[in-house]
């Protein structure tokens, strides 16, 4: 093979003053890019090798090394960009479909960034979180319209039946991320953190590893196409169960977890050989219609007594609200709609990059389309897809969503910088990889303790914002869009929203 | 047998990622300059570390002188330099005392401790930076696969 | 009550640091032959050769003894002990009653029959066992310009001697029965490198030889080996090993064979007494045998032991190897349990060197190690000493042992596991 014709993305820097050839980065970095030179007594650097995973940079005791972008690696073109320059010569090499990882990187509108919020000035009093009771505490699934109460002998008791319900002390859940996708640790970290702080994690498609059996009570089960590791034991292991129909960071298409990567421990919490190619079709082949999926959700619903909420996960897309209504109708307790922005794994560049909407206009119009047919009540709202910050929860929220899910956010948390190779298998943080010797590098104590620190900042921010609005309790900034403006969003687009430009009041 | 609390360094060993940071420190924070890079280029020579890091394909993990409940070391030691503190619980070279015969490495069934070199030749081991607060290995772990605990005795 | 020590050496003081730690209360005695106590006779090689002063000869100081209330006679020799009446008898004729004894007396140099030679009565030639000693071989050196020496016996006391001599500039020849120095504990090419390294330092090796004769009136002169060569020297220095001493044990009802015969738990036959260290003849009951293994740490241990018991706590001995750490002429050697190859059935490993400068010798026997040299390089050898005094079975690591970089890490998990949350005792139980 010819000599490679790209350039590197990234520059190692090294101080060569302040390194002191301890050889940690050398050590550690798992795409072999740093190297000792013994006669010259120098540690260099193979920039090509480099993906930008600032793991050595972290590690190095000197900080000695800088990480940087290669600033002209192609000559600067706004048409021809450097990404587009390079995934041409890539292709031109290879042949194949680009893969990526992560969510969609690419400079769309984020409407959240063009959404801001109100606060109460003189008329209303705004509220003080730290001196005044703030409810946050959130309830996923199927509510009753109205409720009937029974008096007897003084006291009153609840008559209606309620479904069952997902009680959440944070509007804010993490979202799917298949042992497989990501390291046992991860998945550990997270679990714990949902256990501490109150919430859920959600195992992916990816089936249950028994050390994650313990966390039951803050798990909820996902069924995905290839159903991995789905019997009736796994379907009652959880708290909930969620059927995923599509993701956004892949709408339309299945999975792959290559052989290689299905280990012992993959194969038996998949329940598939090792060595075997884990596929997750496109479509579930059992699911051509809404009655199909009305088939499966009361199928698990059998399966579970009727005791957990079942919900529906898809990609946000063109036709995102007349779905959701009819995955209502189908009878789920919940609808979890994942916008452009969502992560993965691994998936084909070009679709993660062009495929589905954002998902501030999918809440809008599910929330709306929802309440006009009158079964908002019967399903809770929770939508995922590069929610970044509490702003973001908040905002969701008032456009009508019940919870959030957070995916990058919270391997963000546990270390990740989004190098987007998760791919590759080879993370060097620990997450997005199966190799004993990456995985060991997040320990799940730390991992645990950092992501429930997240939710519970975002908690106090949440509060903090709410206060300011005189809000007392989250259930009065449900699909309250009257706390949102828009900034420079075209009339068509403010509509969709449902909200008004900023400048104009009640 | 000394009775209280007395601090120990846990070795966690599933989490240890091998990157020898622990040596470095350990070597720092037992230096003149406390500074890495002229401990590096200045004081190398007399200095090793405490801490030793092992290594076979997928385990790695870090291994300190234990502070033995029953020390061999100090079982063993002819001149009474390796002893333990009674208020910190800790086992201890006396570098004045100890006169560099080496029973103490014959006897330490973990193998952590050192001949000093150099101007040293005294028997080198860890001493839990009681100086510090935390000690440095453990503090700079970036993985927290060293814990200091205290343990009731 | 009375607890009384004889001896204070390293068995008499760790029974006398585990019996407080105990028994706060009641009276501990100590009682020494010599002038000082609480110094540390390995060190006395140290003295001689000036690497160690007066003050840090002190394994154990004189307030160490004030602050524990532990209560020091020296300069007493105990002549006598009478167990019907439970008390001991001094040189000076004083009874020292007691209500639990611990006989710690150590060993007494070995001297042989040689023509000539009666060492009380000749100057010159010297035993190497105690401070005295020490501080005599100083003075007699100065005092007479004494330039050169000769050391009888290359074992470990020797060779510390003449390690210590040549320090002080003398010149030395070491004579040794055996076929090479150090025999007990080295094979052959351990003993190699000690050698030609003590040659290089311009010390003579006669091997397979002995003094027959001794030359000199008052003083000595000269020397006469079992070869026929003679060498001029106003120095003899007589190391040819220790006994247990306990010929004060004489009429006491007290078993002694080689030495004082104890039980796991330090019991000698009679009641109330025990007895620790080089003195003492362990039986070891799983191995049906009994031995005199005459080193620090095993005399330390035993110490513990006994300690334990006299104050009540039920401990057993488990057993203790030969070993021993010696720095000679510059090459740190240390060597461990069997090392012979003598013994049959086992398997050796071995490692050299290309300059010589290292060699690593192990032992294996019915899938355990028994026995290892270390000669030059010594780094973590405590680990190997580990695996014999816990009987490890080897065989599924064996390959591993003699790698460069040999660890904790090789171990078998269990094994690993145990040894570092500390649930493993190596010396008591
Ligand atoms: C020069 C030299 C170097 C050595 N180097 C080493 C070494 O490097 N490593 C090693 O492991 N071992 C070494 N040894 C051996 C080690 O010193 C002994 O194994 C150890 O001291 C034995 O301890 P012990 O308590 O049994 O007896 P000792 O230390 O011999 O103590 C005996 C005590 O009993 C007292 N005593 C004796 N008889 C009487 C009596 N009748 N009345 C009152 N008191 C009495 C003595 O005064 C003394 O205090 C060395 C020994 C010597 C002499
Ligand atoms: S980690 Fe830093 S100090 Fe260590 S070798 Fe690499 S660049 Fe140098
Ligand atoms: S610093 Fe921590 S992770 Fe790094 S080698 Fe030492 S113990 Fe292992
Ligand atoms: S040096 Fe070794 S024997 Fe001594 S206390 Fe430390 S670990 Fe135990």
């Amino acid at each position: 093979m010819a000599k490679r014709r790209s350039t590197a993305d990234f520059v190692l820097e090294r101080d060569d003053y302040k390194c002191i050839r301890c050889l940690a980065c050398v050590r550690v970095c798992s795409y072999g890019a740093n190297f000792y030179d013994e006669r010259e007594n120098m540690v260099f650097t193979e920039n090509r090798k480099c993906v930008g995973c600032h793991f050595c940079e972290a590690i190095c005791p000197t900080e000695a090394i800088v990480v940087q972008h290669n600033p002209l690696a192609i000559r600067w073109n706004a048409h021809w960009t450097s990404e587009v320059v390079t995934d041409i010569m890539k292709q031109a090499e290879t042949g194949g479909v680009l893969l990526t990882s992560m969510g969609n990187d690419k400079p769309y509108f984020t409407y959240f960034d063009r959404m801001v919020l109100n606060a109460s000035q003189v008329t209303n009093p705004s509220i003080d979180p730290l001196r005044e009771p703030m409810e946050i505490r959130t309830f996923i699934g199927k509510k009753p319209l109205s409720l009937e109460l029974e008096e007897s002998e003084g006291s009153v008791a609840l008559k209606t039946q309620i479904a069952p319900q997902l009680k959440l002390e944070v509007p804010i859940m993490f979202s799917a991320m298949s042992y497989g996708s990501i390291s046992l640790n991860a998945s550990k970290s997270l679990a714990k953190a949902a256990q501490t702080v109150g919430t859920y994690f959600n195992t992916g498609e990816g089936g249950l590893h028994k050390d994650l059996k313990e966390f039951g009570e803050n798990m909820i089960v996902q069924c995905a196409s290839g159903r991995f590791g789905v019997n009736v034991d796994y379907l009652n292991a959880g708290a909930a169960v969620e059927i995923k129909i599509g993701q956004g960071a892949k709408p339309g298409i299945g999975g792959h977890l290559p052989g290689e990567k299905v280990t012992e421990p993959i194969s038996e919490t998949r329940m598939i050989p090792v060595g075997t190619d884990a596929i997750s079709p496109a479509p579930h082949h059992d699911i051509y219609s809404i009655e199909d999926l009305r088939q499966l959700i009361y199928a698990i619903k059998e399966a579970t007594r009727y005791k957990k909420p079942v919900g529906v996960k898809i990609a946000a897309v063109h036709n995102v609200a007349p779905i959701a209504s009819g995955i209502v109708r189908a009878g789920a307790d919940f609808v979890v709609i994942d916008g452009i922005r969502g992560g993965t794994g691994a998936t084909p560049k070009v679709t993660r990059d062009n495929v589905g909407i954002p998902i501030e206009l999918a809440i809008a119009v599910v929330d709306k389309r929802l309440r006009d047919e009158g079964i908002r009540h019967l399903a809770s709202i929770i939508v995922a897809g590069g929610i970044r910050k509490s702003s973001d929860v908040i905002k969701a929220i008032a456009l009508g969503a019940d919870a959030v899910y957070i995916g990058t956010a919270a391997l963000v948390a546990l270390g990740c910088h989004l190098c987007q190779k998760c791919y590759m298998g080879k993370c060097n943080w620990g997450i997005a990889t199966q190799d004993p010797k990456l995985v060991r590098r997040l320990n799940p104590e730390i991992g645990a303790r950092r992501a429930a620190n997240l939710l519970r900042a975002w908690a106090l921010e949440i509060k903090e914002i709410l206060g300011g609005m005189g809000i007392n309790a989250i259930e009065s900034l449900r699909g309250n869009r009257d706390v949102l403006r828009g900034v420079g969003l075209q009339e068509h687009e403010l509509e969709i929203l449902g909200i008004k430009p900023a400048g104009e009041a009640w | 047998m000394v009775k209280g609390m007395r601090k120990k360094i846990l070795v966690k060993e599933e989490y240890c990622i091998g990157c020898r940071l622990c040596e470095i420190y350990c070597v720092t924070a037992h230096s003149q300059s406390k500074n890495l890079i002229r401990v590096f280029r200045y004081e190398l020579g007399e200095l090793a570390p405490a801490v030793i890091v092992e290594e076979r394909e997928y385990t790695t993990f870090a291994v300190q002188c234990r502070h033995c409940e029953e020390a061999s070391c100090v079982r063993a030691c002819i001149t009474g330099a390796m002893h333990r503190d009674s208020s910190t619980g800790a086992v201890y070279v006396d570098r004045d005392k100890c006169v560099g015969c080496w029973m103490c490495i014959m006897v330490c069934p973990y193998g952590v401790i050192k001949r000093g070199t150099g101007s040293n030749k005294v028997a080198s081991k860890c001493d839990l930076c009681l100086d510090r607060e935390l000690p440095a290995c453990v503090e700079n772990c970036p993985n927290e696969a060293l814990v200091l605990t205290e343990v009731n005795e | 009550m009375r607890y009384l020590i004889i001896g204070t050496g390293p068995a008499g003081i760790a029974a006398a640091e585990k019996i407080r730690g105990l028994d706060e209360e009641n009276e501990i005695l100590m009682l020494t032959s010599e002038e000082i106590a609480g110094y540390s006779k390995p060190l006395i090689t140290y003295f001689l050769g000036r690497k160690v002063n007066e003050d840090r000869m002190f394994y154990r100081p004189p307030w160490y003894f004030e602050e524990r209330n532990i209560s020091v006679m020296t300069s007493t020799k105990v002549i006598e002990v009478n167990p019907a009446k439970k008390l001991v008898i001094t040189e000076s004729g004083e009874a020292i009653n007691y209500d639990r004894l611990l006989i710690a007396t150590g060993g007494l140099p070995i001297v042989p029959e040689i023509e000539g030679l009666n060492p009380s009565e000749m100057e010159g030639v010297f035993t190497f066992t105690q401070w005295k000693d020490s501080k005599d071989v100083a003075k007699y050196i100065t005092d007479n310009d004494v330039t050169e020496a000769v050391v009888l016996g290359g074992g470990l006391i020797g060779l510390k001697t003449t390690e210590a001599l040549l320090e002080l500039g003398l010149k030395v020849s070491i004579v040794e029965l055996s076929d090479r120095i150090l025999s007990n504990t080295f094979d052959k090419k351990a003993s190699m490198i000690v050698t030609s390294a003590l040659q290089k330092r311009g010390c003579n090796v006669y091997t397979n030889d002995t003094i027959v004769q001794v030359k000199g009136k008052k003083k000595i002169t000269k020397v006469v080996l079992k070869s026929g060569r003679e060498i001029k020297t106003k120095l003899l220095i007589i190391a040819i090993g220790v006994k247990p001493n306990v010929g004060f044990l004489k009429e006491s009802g007290v078993r002694v064979n080689r030495g004082v015969v104890v039980n796991e738990h330090m019991e000698t036959n009679i009641t109330d007494i025990f007895a620790a260290g080089d003195c003492a003849e362990f039986y070891d009951p799983r191995l049906g045998k009994s031995s005199t293994i005459a080193i620090w740490p095993v005399a330390f241990s035993e110490g513990e032991v006994a300690g334990y018991n006299m104050a009540g706590e039920r401990v057993s001995y488990q057993g203790g190897i030969p070993m021993n750490s010696v720095e000679i002429a510059g090459v740190a050697t240390i060597s461990v349990g069997n090392t012979s190859a003598e013994v049959e059935n086992v398997e050796i490993l071995e490692y050299e060197s290309d300059k010589r400068s290292v060699y690593k010798k192990l032992v294996i026997k019915d899938g355990k190690l028994v026995g290892a040299v270390f000669v030059g390089d010594i780094d973590r050898a405590g680990i190997y000493t580990g695996l014999i005094l816990q009987k490890v079975d080897v065989s599924s690591f064996k390959d591993d042992l003699m790698r460069d970089d040999f660890g904790l890490v090789y171990l078998p998990k269990e094994y690993r596991k145990k040894l570092m949350e500390g649930e493993l005792k190596v010396w008591l139980e």
